[in-house]
């Protein structure tokens, strides 16, 4: 996880209304929601709007946080869910329910056998490499991709990122499987076409 | 699965993602291991999915919020008095 996450942020004082210890807790987590907001939303702006509505919550609901989940739990959950909110607001056809999340497990299967992962940094982290990654991230249904900025992208574990979404652990295991698995066959099928050309 | 004949390929894929994660029981982590062993596909699979998760990690741990929109977000929540209290 992130190293802001191992700071100590009172709770009582925020709980207080101490504006120094809140201001703390946003420096502590404004980069953490903010590349959440990117990865789920795909633009600054969007972004930005995702990290300003979740501390508005934060100070708004800080008076009824119950402590029954980690205060870092707590904050992606918010923010989670105002990414969430904008992107039915933006695009209200997509639906974001269970069932969205793939059912079918032949989408599971793979079907690219390359093995690009002893590629050269320089290639695997080339600007060129990192948009298709990013493009194809993006391309997860939201209800994946969730799951997927969270575990995959700001490490938290299997049983938090549950409790920020409200999932059970199989569910977001479930999930974590068809976005690790799709992302990789995107990779596969674009590096194995630079292998090819290069052989 | 497509060129992807061992009868149990399908089922350990699903495991797949709870091995990475060292979370996968030690019986159901010694089987995929031997299974690993005989199946070029899945050891091609398990290592580029490992890959992708790298790759995932990368860049992003760099991407700090830019100063002008921590600004900004400091003045919207009014702690304007804090902004130079850098973290």
């Amino acid at each position: 996880m992130n190293k802001t996450m191992s700071l100590e942020i009172s709770l009582e004082a925020l709980i207080a209304g101490d504006r120094a210890e809140f201001a703390r807790l946003v420096d502590a987590y404004s980069s953490p929601i903010y590349r959440l907001g990117l990865r789920m939303l795909g633009t600054p702006q969007d972004a930005e709007d995702v990290l300003q509505n979740t501390f508005l919550n934060v100070w708004m609901h800080l008076s009824t946080f119950e402590g029954r989940s980690s205060l870092s739990t707590w904050i992606y959950r918010i923010a989670a869910n105002e990414a969430l909110m904008l992107i039915r607001k933006k695009k209200p056809e997509i639906n974001l329910d269970d069932s969205q999340a793939g059912d079918n497990d032949e989408d599971l299967l793979p079907t690219q056998f390359v093995d690009w992962s002893a590629l050269p940094e320089n290639v695997l982290l080339s600007s060129e490499s990192q948009k298709y990654l990013d493009s194809a991230i993006q391309t997860l249904p939201e209800s994946m991709r969730i799951v997927f900025v969270l575990r995959d992208v700001e490490g938290l574990s299997i049983k938090e990122t549950a409790d920020a979404l409200n999932l059970t652990e199989t569910n977001v295991k479930t999930r974590l499987l068809r976005a690790r698995m799709f992302l990789r066959e995107q990779l596969s099928t674009y590096y194995g076409e630079r292998i090819t050309r290069e052989e | 699965m497509t060129d992807h004949a061992h009868t149990n390929c399908e089922e350990l894929l699903f495991s797949l993602s709870a091995y990475i994660d060292g979370e996968l029981n030690p019986e159901l982590c010694q089987e995929l291991e031997k299974h690993l062993v005989g199946c070029d596909n899945c050891r091609v699979v398990l290592n580029t999915t490992k890959r992708t998760i790298d790759l995932v990690h990368a860049p992003i741990e760099k991407l700090d919020v830019p100063e002008d929109v921590r600004e900004r977000l400091f003045k919207r929540l009014n702690l304007d008095d804090y902004l130079n209290h850098q973290p």
